[in-house]
């Protein structure tokens, strides 16, 4: 525990990985996370660790590959754009089941997007961009404090389960100023037990280790013994927070700093005597499921409040499981919520109205689609109705 | 009796895959005797790439790690940074180093990376059957450049040795055959001094080795042999491309 000092976040996210005993890391520039390498650069070798500036995005993830197949506490960090081109990488840790920390500082996307903050990459996180069966830890962060600490957290569910975790911040978060502590005494990794899958040097005539990918025909028992910790997973390290559940009538989810912005909203509303709720997930991969059903059976309608285009929303109404509507107040690709715009969309759950509802069939509106291509086709007619 | 011959302690018993006279079996010989003869099987870790070098992590007795196609040197960076100590090598194929991974093998270099990078070039993709790679020579016929590389359409094969000379960092360079008994013997030599490099801490060493694919090539043994020695070597000379002791 230490005491109370002002903090950026992508700083205190650098630092709590080094006290966290990161003792790898490599990255590629990117805005808003550009903090991150930067503090590596100056702080990583003192900490008797290795920084690396990448070539690419692709390369520091499989330098981490490497460093994490020696059993170091290893790390990248990117935005947007950058976690995409890292999405080789991911896949290849998950199927050689090495623990990692990813950090996501996110941007307006899709794309190049923009360099505003923003959650646009909930489904690449959640449902993993690389290719094949595998699912990654996701962690997201709502204040600078958090930002600071769950890289602790994160590497020890990663080393646990050996899989890759990911912190799903974004680049606001990155970017603010806050006043955080650090929960925890800094960690020698040395002091750490040693991990007896991993590659080494002093070999003592113990029997060879090997890191690979190509599992061959034996990728059928390997992806259903990996689901097994999966499922395990699912059932005890769901995480999240919860203010004024018990007794609200709309319940709002959120993560990440659109849960700050709900805070507000639910503050506002208890001053106008409504009764809102806040679920925040923690996890995202474990979702909490079980407590947002339970939640949903007791309140009159479920708002999903996200920085993207109707992406929670598809978990929140998978664990509600049709127990009470599901609604969704979105502000994608780098909006920004508060509470009234919040507050708006609370009341249209109560009294059946549209104003801050998202929609995607009826945002389309009578918008009518130019086909001119498919007319040359032979396709005219098709194009409007659908078949 | 006296033993004359005998199999490295740094391969395992595991059968190898690799086609009748490929050249693959004989570069891993070569650099398992250099661990053997250097004493420093007990600390070696291995990429094994994608490619037809993919189960090498199975054929050699030291630790191994089998990650993307290309990225080895990115990987072999990791593992070098995470354990100075260890003596880390990257086995890549032509397609896998010089196409897909040709970013990740120059910074490598340009970092000057203390790592030793084996480069076998057989002028083709073997793995997936034939198709054309970086280093196919003009006009040989490839399944994906079935009238055979046309300059015009595919551009000229790639000189890596000759262009990672250019990099200050990259501080071996020397391009070998195992097309001959006398090519195989100065192949060790050069092998095993990479792997010298990289105890003495000199840098970024490579060694390109040359190799016949009689499979994919469509030749005899005897064929690919020539192959290498007529078609390959006037495009890709042998010899000592860079050389410096002194970091």
């Amino acid at each position: 525990m230490t005491e109370k000092t002002l903090r950026k976040g992508n700083e205190a996210l650098a630092e709590g990985a080094i006290r966290a005993g990161a003792r790898f890391f490599a990255g590629y520039p990117i805005t808003p996370q550009n903090e991150v390498p930067e503090y590596m650069s100056a702080y990583m070798a003192d900490a008797g660790g290795a920084f690396v500036q990448a070539e690419s995005e692709v390369a520091a993830i499989n330098m981490v590959y490497g460093a994490a197949a020696t059993g170091t506490r290893s790390m990248t960090s990117s935005s947007s754009p950058g976690i995409s081109l890292k999405q080789e990488g991911i896949t290849y840790l998950a199927s050689a089941d090495l623990p990692c920390l990813i950090v996501n500082v996110m941007r307006g996307g899709p794309g190049l997007g923009s360099i505003n903050g923003a959650q646009g990459d909930y489904f690449q996180a959640t449902r993993g961009g690389g290719n094949g069966d595998y699912r990654v830890i996701v962690l997201a962060p709502n204040s600078v404090e958090e930002l600071g600490n769950f890289p602790k957290l994160g590497f020890e569910l990663a080393e646990k389960y050996r899989m890759p975790c990911m912190i799903l911040a974004d680049g606001i978060l990155g970017q603010m100023m806050e006043s955080m502590s650090f929960n925890f005494d800094p960690i020698d990794p040395n002091t750490l037990g040693k991990l007896d899958w991993a590659v080494d040097i002093e070999k003592n005539g113990r029997p060879k280790r090997k890191v690979f990918s190509y599992k061959g025909d034996s990728l059928i028992a390997d992806v259903l013994e990996r689901a097994k910790r999966y499922g395990l997973m699912e059932k005890t390290e769901a995480r999240w927070e919860e203010r004024n559940t018990e007794d609200c009538d709309v319940l709002l989810v959120a993560y990440g700093l659109s849960s700050r912005a709900c805070l507000e909203a639910v503050n506002k509303a208890k001053e106008e005597g409504l009764k809102v709720g806040l679920f925040r997930p923690i996890t995202l991969w474990p979702f909490p499921s079980k407590r947002l059903n339970e939640l949903a059976q007791k309140t009159k309608a479920v708002l999903t409040v996200e920085q993207s285009l109707g992406q929670l929303v598809q978990d929140v109404k998978l664990a509600v499981d049709g127990a009470a509507p599901v609604y969704l107040n979105a502000y994608p690709a780098g909006g920004q919520p508060d509470g009234n715009s919040i507050l708006t969309a609370v009341k249209s759950c109560l009294n059946g109205g549209k104003e801050g509802l998202f929609d995607l069939q009826e945002h389309a509106g009578d918008f009518a689609y130019s086909c001119e291509r498919d007319a040359s086709l032979g396709m005219q007619g098709d194009c409007k109705g659908g078949k | 009796m006296t033993i004359l011959a005998k199999k490295p302690q740094s391969l395992t018993d595991v059968p190898m895959h690799y086609c009748p006279g490929c050249g693959h079996g004989i570069v891993h010989r070569l650099m398992a005797e250099s661990f053997d003869e250097l004493q420093i099987a007990d600390r070696v870790i291995g990429v094994a790439p994608v490619g037809c070098g993919v189960f090498a992590d199975d054929y050699f007795a030291c630790d191994m790690v089998q990650g993307a196609h290309g990225r080895g040197p990115a990987i072999a960076t990791g593992i070098k940074r995470s354990k100075p100590k260890a003596i880390v090598f990257s086995y890549q194929g032509d397609g896998d180093l010089a196409s897909i991974g040709m970013a990740e093998i120059v910074h490598a270099a340009v970092r000057s990376e203390n790592i030793t990078v084996i480069f076998i070039n057989n002028a083709i993709y073997g793995m997936t059957g034939g198709q054309m790679a970086p280093t196919t020579l003009v006009g040989q016929v490839a399944t994906t450049a079935p009238k055979g590389r046309d300059p015009k359409l595919q551009g000229w094969p790639i000189n890596m040795c000759e262009m990672l000379s250019q990099i200050t960092g990259a501080k071996y360079l020397e391009r070998v055959a195992v097309d001959t008994p006398q090519h195989v013997m100065a192949a060790k030599k050069a092998i095993k001094k990479a792997f010298e490099n990289q105890v003495k801490g000199v840098g970024f060493s490579m060694v390109e080795v040359l190799s016949q694919c009689p499979t994919n090539w469509h030749a005899s043994v005897d064929q690919a042999l020539e192959f290498v020695r007529t078609q390959m070597m006037p495009q890709y000379p042998l010899g000592v491309f860079k050389d410096e002791e002194a970091r």
